[in-house]
């Protein structure tokens, strides 16, 4: 009977222990994110005034402003979209509604899988060495863009397959049987289905782009000037986008509070993105059960 | 009027082969960029070691490429500095994150979970120069006070482990609290039922039955880790010293990310060799994940 007892009584400390450092993690990990959210608020939020967001850094007024970067990051972000979402969007089409051999798609997705697993220096610099080099576009937005291209293009593929997955086969062979053609039948009746996938798809890809620093500073440059839209567009206009503008100010520049301005509008930028990707996730959700 | 409709069917199936050809190719295209990376970065990584001997390229112990007299292009320290900091976030990390992620699929329920679910996307969202901004201003200084680390240098290892480490949790809590939550219900109630409580449910049973996906996590956790560079460039120093808790270091991410600005010639090519040397070992990193994806898939 004794013996029974001090088992248990070990028994009970251990389930104790385990449990205290499973609880003791979960509050480091809180904790840890309300340090983040709270440092970089009370250092940035003061910082983040009318003038740093609508003007341009003037070493005549010894004045900051964020201005370019900010419409850098606009151009990046329209301009990787344009380029990707078709892209993405065909690849899972081609892997739900096309692809019959079974090594195909098997090969496909591993190729997508090991691209997503690569670290985005190595974008950076295989985008410098192709876009900004063998393509003579020079350190640009536009190589910049394209080098995002090839970050993002998993995560659309992966969203929208995942939407396409949830089309049922009846509505295909549906309308296969009235005798419609198959790109007719993917357009009228896969791609109405799927455009939550897609859009989720283009959220998660604006967040990877606004949070992308390694792969942009090689190929998108370092400069802080404003263009318009169609300048943009050019080859050999560099500029930096927020994140690499942030580097340079916390690194090169040695300016910690206005780097720290610029984390808080990362930071709100992050969470609207997370919002949004919630909501589009359980639209998502409602489709299917439907 | 027929031959307007036979002229529309054969418009039609033109169309359709034509989309197909057209989806093919985007199909195939991330083969193409799988390919093309490979290519280029073997292409241009390869001239250096040739000329710098393979063996002094991964051997050598001292980096010093700059050096206009004598240049010298050992990368061992940078090399050994990258496992070991990867090792070292894996060390501290996994444990924080496997734990968090027993919470999130056992031990919470509603909107707790929801509000913990919604904390690790968001720190999985924040971009990596956030954290190395963090990093630099509060770990950086809280290790050389700490630790009193002789020469002031903050910016080491330690603190690189230690920002690596939380950037890695994102990525092991969500994949790890997948493979938790698809562990049968069946081998949890028979273990209860058998008079384990449900702690020791979770580490007798659950926890080994998802093995193989807590070792994806960890697989994912690494290649975040090895692939980091801004964050890192910020908080460890960058000097090639041979890794040491204390020193600054030069992780492989950091040595290219900080000399492409300014290196040419040989520099330049030897920075090409480095980044072959990062995406081999990507490259086993991914081969590795699969794996236990695919293993943890069939059961």
């Amino acid at each position: 009977m004794n013996n029974l007892s001090t088992i248990s009584t070990n028994r009970k400390i251990k389930t104790f222990l385990l449990n205290f450092f499973i609880y003791l993690c979960v509050v480091f990990l809180i904790a840890l994110l309300l340090f983040l959210i709270g440092t970089i608020f009370l250092r940035g939020l003061p910082g983040v005034t009318w003038e740093f967001l609508t003007t341009e850094q003037s070493f005549l007024k010894g004045t900051e402003g964020i201005l370019p970067n900010i419409l850098n990051t606009v151009y990046i972000i329209l301009m990787t979209l344009i380029i990707v979402l078709p892209l993405g969007a065909g690849a899972a089409i081609y892997l739900t509604e096309y692809a019959k051999s079974k090594k195909a798609v098997g090969i496909i997705e591993y190729a997508v899988e090991t691209l997503a697993g690569i670290p985005s220096i190595i974008y950076g610099l295989v985008g410098m060495l192709v876009f900004c080099e063998a393509f003579k576009l020079g350190t640009s937005l536009i190589a910049g863009a394209l080098t995002l291209v090839i970050v993002t293009l998993p995560v659309v593929i992966r969203t929208t397959c995942e939407s396409l997955k949830t089309v049922p086969q009846s509505y295909r062979e549906g309308s296969l049987a009235l005798g419609s053609g198959k790109w007719h039948m993917i357009r009228t009746v896969v791609l109405p289905s799927a455009v939550d996938g897609i859009v989720t798809g283009c959220i998660l890809s604006i967040g990877r782009i606004v949070g992308e620093s390694a792969a942009l500073l090689f190929t998108a440059g370092m400069a802080n000037k404003i263009f318009g839209i169609i300048e943009a567009v050019k080859p050999g206009k560099a500029g930096a986008t927020l994140t690499v503008s942030m580097y340079m100010y916390a690194k090169e520049r040695g300016k910690p509070d206005v780097a720290f301005a610029i984390a808080a509008i990362l930071l709100i930028i992050t969470l609207i993105i997370n919002i949004a990707a919630y909501i589009a996730a359980k639209l998502l959700k409602k489709e299917t059960q439907r | 009027m027929k031959k307007i409709k036979y002229f529309l069917r054969k418009a039609g199936a033109f169309v359709d082969k034509l989309m197909s050809v057209i989806f093919t190719a985007c199909g195939f295209i991330a083969i193409a960029f799988v390919l093309v990376i490979s290519i280029y970065l073997i292409v241009s990584g390869i001239p250096a070691i040739s000329e710098i001997g393979l063996f002094d390229f991964l051997f050598g112990t001292e980096w010093d490429p700059a050096n206009k007299t004598n240049p010298l292009y050992g990368i061992l320290p940078i090399i050994l500095t990258s496992i070991l900091g990867t090792l070292g976030a894996i060390v501290i990390g996994v444990p924080i994150g496997l734990m968090c992620s027993v919470f999130l699929s056992k031990k919470s329920k509603g909107i707790v979970s929801g509000i913990m679910g919604s904390a690790v996307d968001l720190l999985a969202g924040i971009p990596s120069v956030v954290y190395g901004l963090v990093g630099m201003i509060y770990v950086v200084p809280f290790v050389r006070e700490t630790f009193d680390v002789p020469g002031n240098h903050g910016a080491n290892l330690l603190s690189a482990i230690i920002v690596l480490s939380v950037m890695i949790l994102p990525s092991v809590i969500s994949m790890s609290t997948t493979s938790i939550k698809a562990v049968p219900k069946e081998y949890e109630e028979a273990s209860l039922a058998l008079g384990a409580n449900p702690t020791e449910t979770i580490f007798k049973v659950t926890i080994p039955a998802a093995k193989s996906g807590i070792l994806a996590a960890i697989v994912l956790g690494t290649g975040r880790a090895i692939g980091e560079a801004m964050a890192v460039m910020m908080v460890a120093g960058n000097v090639a010293n041979m890794p040491n808790l204390f020193d600054s270091v030069m992780f492989l991410t950091t040595t290219v990310a900080s000399g492409m600005g300014y290196s040419s010639g040989l520099y330049r090519q030897a920075l090409f060799s480095v980044a072959l040397v990062l995406f081999i070992f990507i490259m086993i990193i991914n081969f590795l994940l699969n794996l236990f994806k695919r293993k943890g898939k069939n059961k």
